[in-house]
């Protein structure tokens, strides 16, 4: 026998077994089917994380055409662009699109990604419920938008507050497509969150202690578990909405001992820690920036884990700072103004971490590091209007104003988009295997960052003149006008410069730099492998024994895995030394036929009660084909040293 | 701005249709200058919740309970003594009937009167299941109408002319 | 630093105070609501100027470092560290007691606020609905209760109570000038204490989305003094008088008999509409519609004539009226002051 195969007869990788014939062997073992139906089948992270990175940037564009008729609406006083109905439906379409759409799918799709890469596997733990919510997604944003397309987009504001939003005085079906849409991008977003907590603990590679975690890994993993804690509320919030609209239960109704601040209180319990879940991912991305364009490791690594699991965990102790004005007791919102202030330590802690390391290292001032410098520019006044919010008296002034609109843009654009358009660029070579035009990006950079500021800055004044949000129009004569127009002359550069972005992307898909494997020098271990990583990822696993395993000259590896059928290594959760070897899922079609017969359940469920029950079978029927048990003669087993 | 039914999307024409028209805040009552004003009205999910307004608004509710009846009939069942078409109904609301129904008809305006008409003709659940609201946001006083079941009109005293039925 | 010049244009462009502005701390809730905000303003501008500077010096320390010692990588020695983990103590704690004075500056403004709602108060109430405002001046004798819409009338320098309610969707009564804001939640009951100091016109808007005419949902405050509150009021009590000819009187044979009195009410009149706003005095608003259109013939006329047109989806319908019947009813209206 070859000393490629083991006693049992499989063969796997090993010394002797590497190289060429070893890259096709595994090639034809990981990858994808051929064509469309290969495509729709995959199961591979990187094919289903790039799917999920398009489609919310495709999201990002429409909410920000949204944007761009909102700005010119009111870019002069009493103008009759917009009637109060569409523009109703476009300012919660616009939040609807960026918050559940865009947001969080995005940090998502970069996880799904990169975590694997980064922990030296081969795919998340459940390939096929990270297909199944890739399909789940795309059915709530394509469900929300032919809605608003057909006249039936939600227009009670992303937020939906009842009563306004309930049976009575939302006639039609607007919202409860609004609520459905919620129940589909939730059980996406659970689905990940799980994939990916489990991928984080037990997938690493032999020697990737929990604390030699990539910064990145770190913000998933919490941020993986405030979504397991804060989704339930919204998807139990709007599950009660929608009974109440379809079966007329009582939950929201205060003539039948409801409450309409009960869906306040599920829904903020969800909301706000929902702004985290989209900071931290970023958070991670500047650890990561820094760490590589500085040439030395994250200064404070254990202070920077620490306050990402503050955060998060401080972030559900603060929801109800966006209720000062309902006329809760005034004790119980002395409490929400320490936390919310509270808040700000464990971020302020990450950014004393990273200037601390630009300081002490050798800084390249390439596209990704501009980012970082314009977040932390841009996020720290959107952290300070945050304190002023905080704060309960100043909040009863500028709650719902224009004040609120400048301070969650500033954090948001400024905290997670900024970081994310970095580690686009940082990562480009990586997905596509070519470089983005620095030249290009630098340029995007400052129309960005010069324009950002001239259209949300204002906003600040605006509030505090007296201009609320969510209006249509608004009189003349009240000193708003001219700093609308700033601010929408603003928005069209901002727009322009993201257009910037999107072409550099396309260009240099095209036509940029081909790509080594490791183009800027960095520390992580998805710059071990090819750039685009191969099917497999990794021909053999890495061993890491510090922080920064491409630093180090010596690149250790482990042998082992199968290399005709999938199977990936179980390492322990916190010292990660391997455990049992697993095989992982083949291609499928069941996520998507169990997303399919999902739409249905959940569509159908929106018109009549009877859908739950008779949509359950078909559900069942793919989840147990999907689950049935394959043949038995490749089961887990234990790592032999 | 007129609704937004994009012609590329031909393939959903049906579904256009339908949801645009329900979904219409038909606030300027362009459905009086439709041919088919029972269809304008009574397909439209805005005018229905303008309809249970007007009913609070308005106190039927003195006579005719919330459809189960007092001084006057009750609206819920599939009674009808001056028949229960859309233009009936109006004509009943408008000009009043013999035995107490008084003449509406200055003190409401003609889309208001379609509106009224609308929501009671849902309220024997004869409307568009997709329209209609489980509650409103007052003490309980009805089933659901979108857990009720339809009952057809059925005329309870002959009349000269004839009437359409539903 | 450009910035700096850039923050202070713009806020000479959107001009401070105006009659609905935060900024202007007319009343005394908003005066120390005021004063906190500048309190908070300053530190905060301290902290994010100390941020600035930390971050040039890193740039401008980390390109030197990078010129001296190109071609090397990986972690400095570990010495190199220590007085950076004593800075990011001494950082943390700097933050905390920030923070924690900005909470004690919060919670000593808090207190000062509750303090204030002690003496006689004028008795409001203010009910939302959707889209204007319903104002009740309560009085021990019924006799002597005020009801009008879409404004309030308040004596300076003395304590006004308002009771919120809300007929149909959340609301929220914001008198920038004045102090905070306040929901008007259906179901609840809640209360929002005004201390106007200065005598003036301002501007309230309703500021939680209510729907679709949240944008016109507005309402005209008038401080005065308590001599030409005293006189509003008792204007406010006696009844308009009934027209005794010409076109105002054919207008209220008009209002009585058409459909306007289903919804409106006129005291001393048939007309007894509780679901719209009161007309009784509604000519001596500076404001109709909930604040949208300025108080005048042409625009009384053009709200009548079509409602829809001016604040579009609002429940006031489109009622048929010849040329020469909404002259006379606007003639009538114009009499009601």
């Amino acid at each position: 026998m070859k000393p490629e195969y083991d006693p049992d007869g499989y063969r796997r990788d090993g010394p002797d077994f590497t190289g060429e014939p070893l890259h096709a062997k595994l090639t034809e073992t990981w990858r994808d089917g051929p064509g469309l139906l290969g495509w729709i089948r995959s199961v591979d992270h990187k094919s289903i994380g790039r799917r999920y990175l398009v489609t919310a940037l495709v999201f990002l564009a429409l909410g920000g055409v949204l944007a761009a008729l909102m700005r010119l609406q009111l870019s002069g006083a009493e103008r009759e662009i917009i009637g109060p109905d569409r523009y109703n439906q476009i300012f919660t379409m616009h939040g609807t699109t960026m918050m559940f759409l865009f947001a969080v799918p995005v940090m998502d799709a970069m996880a799904i990604y990169l975590v694997p890469l980064m922990i030296g596997t081969r795919n998340t733990a459940f390939p096929r419920l990270n297909a199944f919510s890739y399909w789940m997604y795309l059915a709530g944003g394509l469900l929300l938008w032919i809605a608003f397309v057909l006249n039936v987009g939600p227009d009670a504001g992303w937020f939906s507050y009842v009563p306004l939003a309930g049976p009575e005085f939302s006639p039609g079906k607007r919202i409860d497509v609004w609520a459905q849409m919620v129940t589909f991008t939730e059980v996406a977003a659970l689905a990940v969150a799980v994939s990916l907590t489990a991928t984080i603990l037990k997938k690493r590679a032999p020697g990737m202690t929990l604390a030699r975690m990539p910064l990145f890994v770190w913000s998933i993993l919490v941020v993986s578990l405030m979504v397991i804690f804060s989704m339930p509320s919204v998807a139990t919030a709007s599950g009660l909405l929608l009974s109440d609209r379809l079966v007329g239960t009582q939950f929201y109704n205060s003539y039948e001992f409801g409450d309409s601040l009960l869906w306040q209180h599920l829904f903020w319990f969800f909301g706000h820690p929902e702004v985290y879940i989209i900071f931290l991912p970023a958070a991670g991305f500047v650890s990561e920036i820094v760490q590589a364009f500085t040439g030395r490791r994250t200064f404070g690594y254990t202070a920077i884990v620490l306050a990402l699991i503050a955060t998060g965990l401080l972030a559900f102790g603060l929801w109800v700072h966006h209720m000062f004005a309902t006329g809760l007791p005034r004790l119980g919102y002395a409490f929400y103004t320490a936390a919310s202030m509270a808040v700000s330590i464990p971020t302020g802690i990450q950014i004393f971490c990273w200037l601390a390391t630009i300081w002490t290292g050798r800084p390249r001032f390439m596209v990704p590091l501009l980012w970082v410098v314009g977040f932390v520019v841009t996020f720290v006044i959107g952290g300070l209007s945050g304190v002023m919010l905080a704060s309960v008296p100043i909040d009863l002034q500028v709650h719902d104003t224009y004040f609120v609109v400048a301070h969650f843009h500033y954090v948001l654009i400024g905290g997670a988009v900024f970081p994310l358009l970095g580690a686009i660029t940082y990562w480009f070579p990586k997905f596509t295997g070519r470089m983005m035009s620095e030249r290009l990006g630098k340029v995007g950079f400052w129309l960005s960052f010069l324009s950002f500021h001239a259209t949300f800055f204002p906003m600040h004044i605006m509030g505090i003149e007296g201009m609320p949000r969510r209006i249509y129009t608004y009189p003349a004569g009240m000193g708003w006008e001219t700093l609308n127009l700033i601010s929408s002359l603003g928005a069209v550069v901002f727009a322009t410069s993201v257009g910037i972005f999107v072409v550099n992307m396309l260009l240099s898909l095209r036509k940029g730099e081909r790509a080594p494997d490791n183009p800027w020098n960095a520390s992580g271990l998805e710059w071990a492998t090819s750039s685009p990583p191969p099917p497999y990822n990794f021909a053999h696993l890495p061993i890491v024994q510090d922080h920064t395993p491409m630093w180090n000259d010596e690149r250790p590896v482990a042998y082992g895995l199968r290399v005709e059928d999938r199977e990936m290594l179980i390492s322990t959760v916190i010292e990660a030394v391997p455990d049992v070897r697993e095989p992982s899922p083949n291609p499928t079609a069941w996520p998507l036929i169990a997303a399919a017969a999902s739409t249905v359940l959940f569509v159908a469920s929106m018109f009549t009660p009877w859908a739950v029950v008779i949509g359950a079978v078909p559900v069942a029927a793919a989840l147990i084909a999907w689950f049935w048990p394959k043949d038995m003669n490749h089961e887990g087993e234990p790592v032999i040293e | 701005m007129s609704s937004r039914c994009p012609v590329s999307l031909l393939f959903l024409l049906p579904l256009t249709l339908v949801a645009c028209h329900r979904e219409t805040r038909d606030y300027e009552s362009d459905a009086l200058l439709s041919n088919d004003r029972p269809v304008a009205f009574g397909a439209n999910a805005y005018h229905l919740a303008q309809g249970q307004r007007l009913y609070a608004w308005m106190n039927c509710a003195g006579c005719h309970a919330h459809g189960g009846g007092g001084m006057g009939p009750p609206l819920r069942d599939d009674e009808w003594r001056y028949g229960g078409s859309m233009e009936q109904m109006v004509a009943t609301i408008l000009d009043g009937r013999p035995h107490g129904m008084p003449a509406f008809r200055d003190k409401i305006t003609e889309d208001q009167a379609w509106q009224l008409a609308t929501f009671v003709r849902a309220m024997s659940g004869r409307a568009r299941q997709d329209m209609l609201a489980g509650r409103a946001d007052e003490p309980a006083n009805v089933e659901p109408l979108t857990l009720d079941s339809r009952k057809p009109v059925r005329r309870v005293t002959p009349k000269q002319d004839d009437a359409t039925e539903e | 630093m450009k910035r700096a010049f850039a923050i202070s244009a713009v806020f000479a462009l959107g001009g401070c105070g105006g009659i609905q502005s935060a900024a202007g701390r007319d009343g005394m809730e908003g005066s120390l609501i005021g004063g906190l905000f500048e309190v908070f303003l300053w530190t905060t501008a301290a902290v994010y100027l100390f941020v600035l500077a930390y971050l040039a010096i890193a740039l401008v320390r980390g390109r030197r470092h990078r010129r001296e010692a190109a071609g090397l990588q990986g972690q400095p020695p570990p010495d190199a560290d220590r007085k950076w983990r004593t800075g990011l103590i001494v950082f943390t704690g700097a933050t905390a007691l920030i923070l924690a004075g900005l909470t004690i500056a919060t919670w000593l403004t808090d207190r000062a606020l509750a303090k204030a709602e002690q003496d006689s108060p004028v008795e409001i109430e203010v009910i939302g609905h959707q889209w204007w405002w319903e104002v009740r001046y309560d009085d021990p004798i019924p006799s002597r209760m005020v009801r009008t819409a879409n404004e309030l009338h308040l004596p300076v320098g003395r304590n006004a109570r308002i009771t919120l309610k809300s007929n149909d969707v959340i609301h929220s009564l914001w008198v920038p000038n004045l102090a905070g804001k306040q929901d008007l939640i259906p179901g609840r009951i809640a209360d929002l204490v005004l201390h106007p100091e200065r005598t003036g016109v301002f501007r309230a808007q309703c500021a939680e989305f209510c729907g679709l005419q949240h944008a016109k949902m507005a309402l005209d405050v008038t401080v005065e003094s308590e001599a030409d509150f005293g006189r509003w009021k008792a204007a406010q009590l006696r009844p308009p008088p009934v027209p005794t000819g010409g076109g105002a009187l054919a207008g209220y044979s008009l209002f009585q008999s058409r459909q306007c009195s289903s919804c409106h009410a006129i005291a001393g009149t048939p007309a007894s509409g509780m679901v719209a706003p009161d007309l009784s005095h509604v000519a001596s608003r500076r404001t109709i519609a909930a604040g949208t259109l300025p108080t005048t013939h042409a625009n009384l006329a053009a709200w009548i004539d079509d409602p829809q047109a001016v604040k579009p989806g609002n429940n006031m319908p489109e009622v048929p009226l010849t040329e020469a019947e909404l002259g006379a009813v606007t003639a009538y209206l114009e009499t009601l002051k």
